[in-house]
């Protein structure tokens, strides 16, 4: 750690009222930092953010069901979700049968549906309409660093916490890549206590590349001081690689030290060919992922400090394709769930009867809408300077 | 090995320019340690050595004079075969047929990822294997969409065939072999029913770069490329006439009945082409920020020569930048830098690459499955706090190997469990044809706990012996040595002190685990 560091250590320590522990934790190799940190209670950051990236555009169509409307029968001969099938949230849409467990969070008013999510001339390109979300970019705009990073550039996250954000189970960080944030990409706390002895900071960089590798060995010192205490949990998670993830991320979690955000990914849900097995099979891993990941947030009574948002790189061709599949589209639908969501449907259904050009739908809510709502009204911090424009927050929070 | 002292070298080196004065001076090891080190994986200290007498001109070009086309490690059994890609058409196949399909072409693609490793350890040409890597991350391709394990065996081979040679021939090779008509849909381009994908991507990426063409250069463009396909029979390329769009298009400005071919000669003709393969070349030879005026320079030279690799390589390595002492260390190591450079600067030779090619993978280099259609990132974004413990990891693990238990074969890695070894390896424009049936929740770990276990094994089938290791560097003293072995394995000083009296494994370890070893 650097002075610079310490020092800000130092302070963010003494600001603190009392050192809260969490009940069940062990704190093994907990070192005097790690133990003493909590999260920093003035900070707007004690709030978590989770967002889930569906990798390889989900298709939106078949995640919320128009069961009423005949044009959808009619472009999905083959795959279209019965009305009977379907999980109905309301007269008009129902949810894909394997996300049946959501009815929980939909019950229990914690589940927010956000419909045409997109945004305006969609880039249908995996790679590019990724960057473009992740980066909160307009389609011609190219931006190097993440929309939370770049949050957490302006408003920065207290020292005191772990890390500013936690990637789990991927090596790309997405909305946390750029050097401005602490972020930390793991597969799981062990693993990652087992290795982080190996990194050491080190004295001022001589170039750029080297810059960087010290602040990710900076970045990993802190956090393992911090993310010394492995939780023990009684719920059980799925046992699949998104269920681990959940898993690992809840373990960060539970941790006194507090991390901003945690981004999780599960995927692909690039269904050009027989979508229907797989697409089941991945909402139904993604249903069970969160339900995992409520409960887990229950036991270490954080749920309603929590909000988890969906996202994907586009939503899918509303016409199948030949091939028992679907081609890559433009607006989509994402969730949101959380114990102070507000219940209910945003944006609206794309017209199924007005489709575009070429053959997609249009986008009703734009997705940095979503992003200025988190930041405005979860987290409390300027929106405007961190997306770089002015985007109206959607009322899915209660107040 | 002969041992020579590192002053009995200089001296030798000396007396050599001095019998020959014509000659210019010998670059010494620095030089050529940082030549080595840009244009292969990882240079050893025998390398160093002779290159060190060489003046840098001359090292130059005994690179270029000595660069392979083939590989020396023998291909895989299956490397040569010519008949039908599946066994069993796709129409009739069962679930079956398609399970047993994938298991073996996973099985395939980890012995090739293996034997791609090994060929970059055994080249006598590491600037070939570093130039055939380079092209597999420009004129990219994927085994996760291609699938079938030899005919990202067979562009492998047309890659390095062309690595050195003529950037044209290697362009129209490239666009029409079969893995990439694959990869890139040119088997769905068709007349009537165009698909972008070849015609996008061939001028954003392979050629002109983004901003020197318009959409509808691309639709027209697509029309041209209209049937090329493969024979599902043979495996290769063929073209369909009746596929084909034999009408006007205007690409670019010229308006002509052009075939892929002719397209393809267009983008050659734009100087935008050279600038921009003599810019992705300067980012992997000499910095992460090419010099405006002097990748013209170079791009000049290049198309003078009528696209000769070579010629552009000579540019670029001769150029002030290239030597520059600032520019030292200023490249992050892929992945494949990491683990083939350490097993060559430790001289060390696995039995089983297979672990190694594994390990690559957790670091986020795939090798035959760059993650989309623009390859690796590369640079700074190949580290994250997870990618550098795993680099850490296997430089800890391997450079304590001296006190373990004997090694043992890798005998539990099988089938399908190369293929899923990295969560996410790879996601392709389109998926593969037939995604291999996902294994159940328990299956899935287990696997991982496969892999795991025969990566352990892989990795402790090396032995690292530190203090014979040191003893083989040049100097007279221990002090020397110890520097030698500082200069050899890094380009730019430690970052973090040194521990006073260290024994010679601890004193290797803190150089392989400095934050310094992570550049080239």
């Amino acid at each position: 750690m650097n002075a610079m560091n310490r020092r800000r250590f130092l302070r963010s320590l003494a600001s603190l009222p009392f050192a809260p522990a969490v009940a069940g934790a062990s704190f093994g190799l907990a070192s005097p930092v790690g133990a003493a940190a909590g999260v920093d209670a003035a900070s707007p950051y004690r709030k978590l953010l989770v967002v889930v990236e569906l990798k390889g555009g989900n298709d939106g169509l078949n995640t919320l069901v128009p069961y009423t409307d005949e044009a959808y029968y009619a472009l999905r001969p083959k795959l279209a979700i019965a009305r009977d099938a379907a999980v109905q949230l309301t007269d008009r849409v129902g949810l894909h049968p394997s996300l049946a467990p959501f009815l929980t969070f939909w019950d229990a008013r914690e589940l927010a549906v956000l419909q045409g999510v997109g945004y305006p001339q969609p880039n249908l390109s995996h790679f590019r309409s990724i960057e473009i979300w992740d980066t909160a970019s307009s389609s011609d705009e190219y931006i190097r660093d993440g929309w939370l990073t770049r949050t957490f550039a302006k408003r920065p996250v207290p020292a005191s916490f772990a890390a500013d954000g936690v990637v789990v189970g991927s090596n790309d960080l997405g909305p946390l890549a750029g050097d401005g944030a602490r972020a930390i990409a793991l597969n799981n706390p062990q693993q990652f206590l087992q290795r982080a002895a190996l990194a050491q900071p080190a004295a001022a960089a001589t170039n750029p590349a080297l810059a960087h590798i010290l602040k990710v060995e900076t970045d990993i010192v802190q956090a393992r001081a911090h993310l010394a205490s492995v939780q023990a949990f009684r719920t059980e998670f799925p046992a699949n690689g998104f269920g681990n993830a959940v898993k690992a991320a809840c373990q960060v979690i539970a941790n006194p030290a507090g991390v901003a955000a945690v981004r999780l990914s599960l995927g692909s849900f690039d269904t050009h060919v027989n979508q229907a097995g797989t697409h089941a099979r991945l909402l139904s891993e993604l249903a069970q992922g969160l339900v995992a990941l409520r409960s887990a947030l229950v036991e270490l009574e954080r749920w309603n400090d929590m909000l988890v948002v969906t996202y994907s790189e586009f939503g899918r061709r509303p016409k199948e394709n030949q091939s028992g599949g679907t081609d890559h589209g433009t607006a989509g639908v994402h969730f949101v769930l959380g114990g102070r969501v507000a219940r209910g449907l945003y944006g609206a259904q794309p017209d199924l009867g007005a489709l575009g050009g070429d053959g997609n739908v249009r986008y009703t809510l734009d997705f940095r809408d979503v992003y200025a709502t988190v930041l405005d009204r979860w987290w409390g911090v300027d929106a405007r300077a961190a997306l770089g424009g002015r985007f109206a927050p959607v009322a899915f929070l209660r107040a | 090995m002969r041992r020579r002292s590192f002053t009995g070298s200089s001296i030798a080196a000396l007396a050599f320019a001095a019998a020959l004065p014509a000659l210019a001076a010998p670059m010494g090891t620095d030089d050529a340690r940082h030549l080595l080190a840009r244009t292969g994986f990882g240079p050893t200290t025998a390398e160093v050595r002779e290159f060190a007498m060489l003046s840098r001109d001359d090292a130059i070009e005994r690179l270029l004079a000595g660069t392979r086309t083939t590989p020396v490690t023998p291909a895989p059994a299956w490397a040569a075969e010519t008949g039908p890609l599946r066994p069993t058409p796709a129409a009739t196949a069962t679930a079956d047929d398609r399970k047993a399909f994938q298991q073996e072409q996973a099985r395939r693609g980890l012995e090739m990822r293996a034997w791609w490793v090994q060929e970059m350890l055994a080249t006598p040409s590491p600037l070939a294997e570093r130039m055939t890597l380079f092209w597999h991350n420009h004129f990219v391709s994927s085994q996760q969409k291609v699938r079938v394990a030899r005919l990202m065996y067979a562009q492998n081979a047309a890659l390095r065939a062309n690595a050195l040679g003529n950037f044209g021939t290697l362009l129209h090779v490239a666009s029409k072999d079969p893995a990439m008509v694959v990869y890139l849909d040119s088997v769905q381009n068709r007349k009537g029913a165009p698909n972008e994908n070849f015609a996008r991507e061939v001028m954003e990426l392979f050629t002109l770069g983004q901003g020197h063409y318009g959409e509808q250069d691309i639709k027209e463009a697509a029309r041209a490329f209209t049937g090329w396909s493969i024979e599902r029979e043979t495996g290769a390329f063929v073209f369909r006439p009746r596929l084909h769009d034999a009408g006007e298009k205007t690409v670019l400005g010229s308006t002509g009945r052009f075939d892929g071919d002719d397209v393809l000669d267009l983008l050659l003709a734009r100087p935008e082409t050279s600038e921009f393969v003599v810019g992705k070349l300067w980012q992997e030879f000499v910095s992460p920020t090419p010099e405006r005026r002097e990748v013209q320079r170079i791009a000049r030279t290049f198309r003078a020569s009528g696209y000769d690799l070579k010629a552009a390589l000579r540019a670029l390595l001769r150029s002030p930048a290239f030597w520059a002492p600032e520019q030292r260390g200023v490249l992050v190591k892929s992945p494949v830098d990491v683990v083939v450079g350490a097993l060559r600067q430790l001289e060390l030779s696995p039995p089983d690459t297979r672990a190694f090619a594994l390990v690559a993978i957790g670091m986020g280099q795939n090798l035959f499955a760059p993650p989309n259609v623009r390859g690796w990132p590369g640079g700074e974004s190949w580290i994250n706090s997870n990618t550098l413990l795993a680099r850490k990891q296997y430089l800890d693990r391997i450079a304590r190997n001296d006190a373990e238990a004997p090694p043992a074969t890798m005998k539990t890695i099988s089938t399908a469990d190369a293929m899923s070894a990295a969560p996410e390896t790879a996601m392709p424009e389109t998926p593969a044809r037939d995604a291999a049936p996902a294994p159940d929740a328990t299956g899935a770990n287990a696997q991982a706990a496969r892999i795991t276990r025969g990566v352990e094994r892989g990795l402790r089938s090396v032995r690292f012996d530190a203090a014979a290791w040191l003893a083989r560097r040049d100097g007279a003293t221990r002090d020397a040595r110890l520097e030698s072995a500082r200069k050899l394995l890094l380009p730019i000083p430690p970052q973090l002190p040194a521990a006073a009296d260290a024994d010679a494994a601890t004193a290797v370890h803190a150089l392989l685990l400095d934050p310094a070893y992570q550049l080239r």
